[in-house]
């Protein structure tokens, strides 16, 4: 794997920092929701929690969730959205007590991202929608000559999607500098491993060759990530796209690379012990 | 009423910076005044229908309105999900324009027929459905439309020069026009068919039976009291529709019957079974299926005397 965070360019975007929004702290609220809620998607929410911390911890330019100057994100993959509300929390988008609706009834914390939800800019959750969002508002931001940028996560299957790859075709034919898509590339599905369903190797050069700036990035270094984006904003003719190199249930020993963790939900040992190990983390 | 459509849409575009035109790739010799005008604001984005709503629901987000235009079809069904999770869940302003309701694009098979669009989109309680009946009820419906903040869908037809005699161009959110007085039978049409219709009566009218013809081009909201109003004054009515018998017109005036509990016997003239292959003029598949001016006199004169129909 080639790591490419060389910078080209000091950036005119000023990052927040959010010190206490890191991945780890992500995983554990994503551990700790998901067993007081009894849901699954587990390992594709820790696959993510350093590139979410990365974007709401160090990247994301927003006063409010409803500032319309904020910097757009849409998170495509929108099954890891318990990543999400653990970063909302950490931001002070929602409390703690909001958090804890997370898959309760009336609740706006879903297992996929409600517009409803201050926030969330766009609802997902239909694989291969999001990055056609993404595109439109990062041309919107472009027509209103505003400095707004776009993040878009997809998974690396996602791109089965026909569709992601009209977006991809769009963004790049009308150069958009201000758009960020980043592929959570852990190398797994629903049922199964990537290379086995749909071949997608190499993923890089596959965006490349449809015309857009492309950073193989270790997709767990949130200040390797941050530094790419920050170094590239707006900068070139062409989309940017974050090759995020993952790992598919990170930071719990049995979840990793495991088929079984996209859908599982956790009994009391498996609970007590992915705590344990991400307590040892800190 | 694509002419219309584009007209309208330029002449409202001088007056309102946030008005976008994308299409799929279509268009030619109809979008050309709104591109020449704005071509800043006009974006081909290439035979991608998907990606066009997706787009659409991102500029719509900003504050932009985008118009996203391809044949009914195309602009419907290829990105029906887009529409659905993108500017109905999000209650942006997006118009959809489908041009070619119904078999207008004849010759070109079945392929390119829109007999559904109706159906899927009333379905969804989030999106206002226009299928205006000519050109000047386009341009009304436009202006009356194009500023409302959740997303609307246009069934257009192409055709610039049929007028519809009676209309004058009215159109109402949520309202029927009666286009012309009649006691013995209810005709209820809509989108481009509206002029069969009217036809229809005059071909009625020559043997003594005078019907009264409605155009339903708000479809949603469905113009339900107009309808109570209305279907409660007759005990036959004959619903008439380029599209479907399921899902469009022929249900949408069911159901007002059958909610209301009205007296009224509901009879359809719409497409009745899937295209066979056969391919024709619009006038020739209006024949076919029993959609013609003549066709709906016939049923309405079976109708009267009591015969199944």
């Amino acid at each position: 794997m080639q790591i490419n965070n060389a910078p080209t360019k000091s950036s005119k975007y000023t990052a927040p920092v959010i010190p206490n929004l890191t991945g780890l702290k992500l995983r554990k609220t994503i551990i700790e929701q998901s067993k007081r809620a009894g849901v699954g998607h587990i390992g594709s929410a820790l696959s993510v929690a350093d590139i979410v911390a990365c974007l709401y911890g160090k990247v994301i330019n927003a006063k409010s969730p409803r500032d319309p100057e904020r910097d757009r994100f849409v998170l495509s993959k929108g099954h890891a959205a318990l990543a999400l509300y653990a970063a909302f929390a950490e931001r002070g988008w929602i409390t703690n007590e909001q958090l804890n609706t997370f898959c309760g009834d009336g609740s706006h914390l879903g297992v996929h991202p409600e517009h409803a939800l201050p926030g969330v800019d766009f609802a997902t959750g239909s694989l291969g929608q999001g990055l056609s969002f993404g595109v439109g508002a990062a041309l919107a931001a472009k027509r209103q000559k505003t400095d707004r940028r776009v993040f878009v996560l997809l998974s690396d299957a996602e791109c089965n999607e026909g569709s992601v790859w009209e977006a991809i075709m769009f963004a790049a034919q009308h150069k958009l500098n201000n758009l960020f898509a980043i592929v959570d590339l852990n190398g797994q599905q629903a049922f199964g491993y990537t290379k086995d369903v749909l071949n997608l190797s190499p993923m890089d050069e596959r965006w490349k060759i449809f015309g857009w700036d492309v950073h193989n990035v270790d997709g767990h270094d949130e200040d390797a990530m941050a530094e790419v984006i920050k170094n590239h904003s707006g900068v070139g003719d062409k989309p940017h796209v974050l090759i995020a190199h993952t790992t598919f249930g990170k930071g719990v020993s049995y979840m990793e690379h495991q088929i079984k963790w996209h859908y599982s939900p956790l009994n009391d040992a498996e609970y007590a012990q992915a705590m344990s190990e991400l307590e040892r983390q800190s | 009423m694509r002419g219309a459509f584009a007209k309208t849409l330029t002449e409202l575009a001088a007056k309102d910076s946030r008005i976008y035109l994308l299409t799929g790739d279509l268009g030619y010799m109809a979008l050309e005044p709104f591109a020449e005008k704005f071509p800043e604001r006009f974006i081909n984005v290439g035979v991608a229908e998907q990606n066009m709503v997706g787009i659409a629901t991102g500029l719509a987000e900003a504050g932009f309105i985008p118009v996203v235009y391809s044949i009914v079809t195309f602009a419907s069904l290829r990105p029906y999900e887009f529409i659905r999770n993108g500017p109905i869940l999000h209650q942006l302003p997006v118009r959809i324009a489908g041009v070619g309701g119904g078999v207008e694009y004849g010759h070109n098979g079945a392929t390119h027929y829109g007999l559904e669009d109706i159906g899927v989109m009333r379905v969804q309680p989030g999106i206002t459905v226009v299928a205006p009946a000519d050109a000047q009820q386009t341009k009304t419906a436009l202006e009356k439309t194009y500023d409302l903040p959740g997303p609307v869908y246009y069934r257009l037809g192409k055709d610039d020069r049929i007028v519809v005699p009676g209309l004058d161009g009215r159109f109402d959110l949520g309202k029927v026009q009666v286009i012309r007085e009649g006691k013995d039978l209810l005709l209820i049409s809509m989108g481009g068919i509206g002029f069969e219709v009217a036809k229809a009566a005059e071909i009625l009218s020559k043997e003594g039976i005078e019907a009264r013809v409605l155009v339903v081009a708000s479809v949603n909201p469905a113009p339900v009291e107009d309808l109570q109003r209305e279907l409660g004054q007759f005990r036959q009515a004959i619903t008439v529709e380029a599209h479907y018998a399921s899902g469009g017109l022929a249900s949408l005036v069911s159901e007002v019957v059958a909610q209301s509990g009205i007296n009224c016997r509901i009879s359809r003239c719409a497409i009745e079974a899937s295209p066979d292959g056969e391919t024709g003029s619009q006038s020739y598949l209006y024949n076919k299926f029993g959609l013609s001016a003549e066709s709906v006199a016939a049923k309405a004169k079976s109708m009267l005397c009591g015969v199944s129909v």
